[in-house]
């Protein structure tokens, strides 16, 4: 029985979605922790009683990450429809996914690198501005490294979150196994694709929370 | 050293100001130890903030070696700031970084080459007495080894002032004495001058030279320890003093003896004549027994005081000999109860 239920499926397809999803997934993730860690700084610095401490900024910002949090992913792709073929020339395949996964994903991981940042003891950048240090340096020694283990831990969150977005972006012809799920298995009706497809995607985001876990305890010195 | 001119400080809520620091004038001197003592409320961790600009004051000046701290900003405050150490209540580490990395903290700030660092940490982890904990972590270290940190790091740059921000007020009574006594062994190695505040008025007693005391943001009484500890002026002054020597000094605490004759006089030392056999000269001298009741002798930086409660008996002509004996021995001697 086993082999009958092989025989159905593609392997090398089942590969290449698979290397897809990966290269959506891992693209994603660094330019989600780039993008979100700027923009939760920013939101952190700009809010009441900190370095940078202005209203005017910190609503703004707010409010952006607030709207593209709340817009479901699936609209938010068709909403970026066209900023996406103007900047990958095309709607499909894996590439084309990136932007409106990292516009998807960078919104809700700025405002867990927020949290993360409001939790470093406000006493060690007072003793810090106490010593003399530049803005820059309470970002780049203090801030940063203090918040890490939380950085970490909402990486590996938003990572997760990310390979579920590019199973949607699968459906409207991203590539990767969502792309194959839908297209091979379900509007062919081979469920064994589906099951497949299914397994492999809860493969890469148990080895990504493994991976998270792992770095987080490493590194949290608490 | 540091002088303090008119400094207020003015926070503005909502429905009200509230004024945490009122026109504060201080002098302190170069190599000595000041303390600051108030409840909490009273201004004083907003004051010592003025010291190093954490605050900016709503009028006044701070001026350092004749440097106004008040009026810098920008790199002047970063460079002046590396110059003024300071130690907190809470530590203020970094848990992500071992002990020598928190050590070389402000070396990185001030920019100093890796070897240079490396060298320093080591004197600073020799100096507060932290050999073989330098790879440890702030989590793995009691409350106080993370304050022996902190001090070596309010050391690194080697300042000109220590401010000590509560520093031994989250510690166990114990481990206070122990940074206490090297706050005093840094003081005198480094001819450091420590401005430190506390609501403990042993803290005072033990290290100090001089103290102010604080009142809702005015400084109420300020002098050198023994001064003020034996002769308090202000009610808040004398309810801090009361701190550490109650019960043993209060007259009333004492019950006295009905039965007893005799006068029970409470002697007042100064500084080292609690150190003189003045007992058994009054005995020797005059036709009196002389009963110990109760007494206490606390030391300070600049000497020791303390009180003796004693039953004098003898004749009345005697005993007014001998009390005036006292007195001229600058003993003050006060007659609590006349049998």
């Amino acid at each position: 029985m086993l082999s009958t239920w092989m025989e159905e499926i593609n392997w090398e397809n089942m590969w290449i979605a698979t290397w897809e999803t990966v290269y959506m997934s891992l693209i994603a993730v660094a330019a989600t922790f780039l993008l979100g860690t700027i923009l939760g700084v920013l939101l952190y610095l700009t809010d009441k009683g900190n370095m940078w401490e202005n209203k005017p900024v910190h609503t703004v910002t707010a409010a952006i990450v607030n709207i593209f949090r709340s817009i479901p992913f699936i609209i938010l792709i068709i909403l970026l429809i066209p900023f996406t073929t103007f900047l990958i020339g095309t709607m499909l395949g894996p590439s084309a996914a990136l932007p409106a996964l990292i516009i998807g994903a960078a919104p809700f991981y700025a405002r867990l690198v927020e949290i993360g940042l409001r939790e470093v003891d406000k006493g060690v950048i007072e003793a810090s501005q106490a010593m003399g240090a530049t803005q820059w340096q309470i970002i780049q020694k203090v801030l940063l490294p203090e918040a890490l283990p939380s950085l970490i831990s909402g990486i590996t969150v938003t990572g997760i979150t990310l390979v579920s977005y590019t199973a949607m972006a699968g459906v409207v012809g991203g590539g990767g196994l969502g792309n194959l799920a839908y297209q091979e298995g379900f509007q062919r009706s081979n469920n064994d694709v589906v099951f497949v497809a299914t397994v492999l995607i809860l493969v890469i985001v148990f080895i990504l929370q493994w991976v998270g876990d792992i770095w987080t305890r490493q590194i949290d010195k608490r | 050293m540091i002088q303090l001119k008119g400094l207020s400080k003015a926070f503005q809520t909502k429905t009200q100001t509230v004024t945490a620091v009122d026109n504060v004038s201080l002098s302190i001197d170069e190599g000595e130890i000041f303390g600051i003592i108030g409840y909490s409320g009273a201004g004083k961790s907003t004051l010592v903030r003025l010291l190093n600009k954490l605050e900016t004051a709503t009028s006044g000046e701070v001026t350092i070696e004749g440097e106004s701290i008040t009026s810098l900003k920008g790199q002047s405050l970063r460079s002046a700031r590396q110059e003024i150490g300071m130690v907190f209540q809470h530590f203020n580490l970094l848990w992500s970084r071992t002990v020598a990395e928190n050590i070389a903290f402000p070396l990185e700030i001030a920019k100093q080459s890796k070897q240079e660092r490396n060298k320093r940490v080591q004197e600073l982890v020799n100096l507060v007495g932290l050999e073989g904990r330098e790879d440890s972590y702030p989590s793995q270290l009691s409350g106080g080894q993370k304050q022996r940190v902190g001090i070596a790091r309010a050391l690194a740059n080697n300042p000109k002032v220590l401010l000590c921000d509560e520093a031994t007020s989250a510690l166990d009574p114990k481990t206070t004495d122990s940074i206490l006594a090297l706050l005093t062994d840094i003081n005198k190695k480094l001819g450091l001058t420590i401005v430190l505040i506390t609501h403990e008025m042993h803290v005072i007693r033990k290290i100090c030279h001089r103290v102010a005391v604080m009142e809702n943001g005015r400084v109420v009484e300020e002098g050198p320890v023994l001064q003020v500890f034996r002769k308090p002026q202000e009610h808040m002054t004398k309810e801090f003093v009361r701190q550490i020597t109650e019960p043993e000094e209060d007259a009333s605490e004492i019950v006295f003896n009905e039965e007893e004759t005799g006068a029970v006089v409470q002697l007042k030392f100064l500084e080292n004549k609690a150190e003189q056999p003045f007992i058994s000269k009054v005995i020797r001298q005059f036709d009196v027994d002389v009963n110990i009741i109760q007494g206490k002798i606390s030391q300070t930086q600049r000497g020791s005081y303390g009180s003796l409660f004693i039953r004098i008996k003898g004749s009345h002509e005697e005993i007014e000999k001998a009390l005036d004996y006292l007195r001229e021995e600058e003993i003050e001697a006060e007659v609590m109860e006349h049998a």
